[in-house]
């Protein structure tokens, strides 16, 4: 079966009055069905990850190298009418604020049905009956009322549940999620959570879940890859990375935010900022914060290790060590 | 939403009482006695009182002002002092000349003013966004009754197109819709229409500029929608504040230009008003200042109305 998502050395630099280095050889696949968690402090990238991947960064200021592949297609080549099939269709987006994500004056009921009569070019009547069963599936009270609501008459996590019946209307294969659960109160992001969870499994379909929030990663995903000033430094199944993590980056946020598992911590524990993008990197960039930084860190770029199956490390630790054995 | 309209109209009655009483207070606040506009100057004590009681000046305010507030009720708003003429009439007809030119004005300024602001906004920070930017702040910071005068020269006096004043051939005051009459409204309509072009592209630009900038733009496109389908969500966005900005607009033009009706000399409600001030004609003054001001109390209230219609985020309950 061919891979949901494959990023090749994927290479993300804003072109402006300042260059930024915001997505910088990351590589990524992720299988059928899995739902993976990207994490990372503020600025690492995440965001920008999953916009390139519905291209939907200005291409005039954007300049994106390497490979992006869904269910085997170079998504690159797609334009017109097979892009904005493939927008919604193939992978579509939840975003952090449904307040600002929703059109104000559009009724929920019209926009959800909107997108579905561009993808399946179904009648009013048929797209009307999808975005109602939808807003049933994500548990909607009232929805046949809710339909004819603006988003502002809803609550935060209405707003939510009705932005995730958007995007789901399609039987999208990838859903992503950006940081979904930040802007609601904690009962709300628990709620929303468990929803995600539940039509995960129902649909079938793969989830990008993007969190800089320990706890919820934990609570959420089958796999975590964890980014750092863009790129991924560490990546495995849940289960491995929160019990063995290797690389230092990992293991301080775990001391920081998993002994007492606190939701809604925030990973700021670890001293030191991260670098800005305003270069290539050309070393370690976590070097200049990490308790175990050597000299060659602050020369080369530490090399990817494959430390187990579909489990890797970006870090001159984990090279010592497979050496070591 | 229909019992928005009914509370929005109930509104508007303590307005028009409010205005009303302004207007009538006007005619005693002015400086000088009314009076001595129209008295012979040697006019004795007499006289005057004669003409005070005949003017009903005599009587204590309140009572004068029912009285002149029942008197408006039937459409009588007193007679000029200058003429002698009902203002009602006088004010009726200038207001229409007025009219004439605000809506002509109108179709000429709101389209370009939307296209022009849309097309910025769309393509910000293009050339064709400095080029409007550039148009726009020159409509607004352009002296428009010396643009008038310019215009005049241009195509009235050295290419003698068009006739450079009044609202038809021969000083005719009663408009027909012919070619004879509609070349007089051409230079002032444009000149009138600059200001408004300038301020609604400028907003629109705005306007425009920031939707594209929101993030349900962005999640639009991610859910697959076309340029153009995201063209529309857009502009009904836009659709209620660029009515208030083209609703207030409109009123302005309503109330006719003083400058510019003085410059093409056109017999609207500017001019009305400003011959009402320099001849001390209070009455006229009042008549016409009354009806400007239920001009823009209407206004805004149709504006108003329209707005609540177009944006749910108005609260309508
Ligand atoms: N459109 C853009 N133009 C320029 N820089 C951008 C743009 N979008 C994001 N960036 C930069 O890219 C970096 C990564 O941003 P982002 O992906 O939003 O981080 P996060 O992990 O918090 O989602 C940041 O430094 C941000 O300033
Ligand atoms: S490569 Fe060096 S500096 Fe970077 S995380 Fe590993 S040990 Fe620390
Ligand atoms: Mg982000």
């Amino acid at each position: 079966m061919t891979a949901l998502l494959e990023f090749d050395r994927l290479n993300v630099t804003f072109k402006g009055e300042r260059t930024v280095y915001a997505i910088n050889d990351l590589s990524l696949k992720l299988e059928q069905g899995e739902m993976l968690v990207l994490l990372g402090e503020s600025g690492s990238g995440k965001s920008v990850t999953l916009k390139t991947l519905l291209r939907l960064l200005p291409p005039a200021r954007t300049q994106i190298s390497g490979g992006i592949k869904v269910n085997g297609t170079d998504i690159m080549t797609l334009s017109g009418r097979s892009l904005q099939d493939y927008r919604g269709g193939d992978v579509s987006m939840v975003f952090q604020e449904p307040a600002l994500a929703l059109d104000p004056v559009y009724r929920i009921g019209d926009q959800i049905s909107e997108a579905v009569r561009r993808k399946k070019r179904v009648s009013r009547e048929e797209a009307r009956n999808v975005a109602l069963d939808m807003l049933r599936r994500v548990r909607i009270p009232s929805p046949e009322r809710r339909m004819m609501n603006f988003p502002h008459e809803l609550s935060g996590g209405m707003r939510q549940r009705v932005m995730i019946a958007l995007a789901l209307a399609c039987r999208p294969r990838l859903l992503l999620a950006d940081e979904p659960t930040t802007a609601l109160d904690a009962t709300v992001q628990i709620q929303i959570l468990l929803l995600l969870r539940e039509l995960q499994k129902e649909f079938g379909m793969g989830v990008i879940f993007v969190t800089h929030d320990i706890g919820v990663a934990v609570e959420i995903s089958d796999r975590i890859a964890v980014m750092y000033a863009g790129q991924i430094i560490e990546e495995g199944s849940t289960h491995e990375v929160i019990n063995d993590a290797h690389h230092p980056y990992t293991r301080g946020l775990l001391a920081a935010n998993l002994h007492d598992v606190e939701r809604g911590e925030r990973l700021e524990a670890i001293p030191g900022v991260p670098p800005s993008l305003e270069e290539k990197p050309k070393a370690c960039s976590f070097a200049p914060r990490c308790p175990n930084a050597m000299p060659e860190c602050r020369d080369k770029l530490p090399p990817v290790i494959e430390i187990g199956a579909r489990r890797r490390v970006a870090c001159f630790l984990a090279q010592q060590a497979v050496a070591a054995e | 939403m229909f019992a928005y309209v009914i509370r929005r109209l109930l509104l508007v009655l303590p307005v028009a009482f409010g205005v009303s009483i302004i207007c009538f207070l006007l005619v005693h606040i002015a400086p000088g006695d009314p009076l001595t506009a129209i008295m012979a100057v040697d006019a004795t004590a007499e006289e005057q009182a004669a003409m005070r009681a005949a003017y009903g000046l005599d009587r204590p305010l309140p009572v004068q002002f029912l009285f002149w507030l029942g008197n408006l009720f039937q459409g009588d708003l007193g007679n000029s002092i200058a003429t002698g003429r009902p203002v009602a009439g006088e004010v009726w007809r200038a207001v229409q000349n007025s009219l004439l030119l605000a809506v002509t004005a109108s179709l000429i300024a709101f389209p370009i003013g939307l296209l022009l602001g849309f097309l910025a906004g769309y393509f910000r920070d293009s050339w064709l966004d400095k080029l409007v930017t550039s148009i726009a702040i020159a409509g607004v910071s352009v002296p428009n009754y010396w643009l008038g005068m310019v215009l005049v020269i241009i195509f009235a006096v050295k290419l003698a197109w068009l006739p450079a004043m009044g609202a038809g051939p021969a000083g005719s005051d009663g408009w027909t819709f012919d070619w004879l009459h509609i070349r007089h409204l051409i230079l002032p309509a444009i000149t009138l229409a600059v200001v408004p072009i300038g301020i609604v592209a400028r907003t629109v630009r705005a306007l425009v500029g920031d939707i594209f900038h929101m993030d349900f733009v962005m999640a639009l496109y991610a859910k697959g929608m076309s340029n153009f389908d995201v063209l529309i969500h857009v502009i009904r966005n836009a659709a209620a504040t660029a009515l208030s900005v083209i609703g207030l607009q409109m009123g302005a033009l309503l109330g006719g230009s003083i400058l510019i009706e003085t410059v093409f000399n056109w017999p609207g409600s500017g001019m009305l008003l400003s011959n009402a001030i320099f001849q001390r004609d209070l009455p006229l003054l009042q008549g016409t200042i009354l009806v400007l001001a239920m001009f823009f109390v209407t206004a805004n209230l149709v504006v108003d109305i329209l707005q609540a219609a177009i944006d749910p985020r108005i609260k309508r309950s």
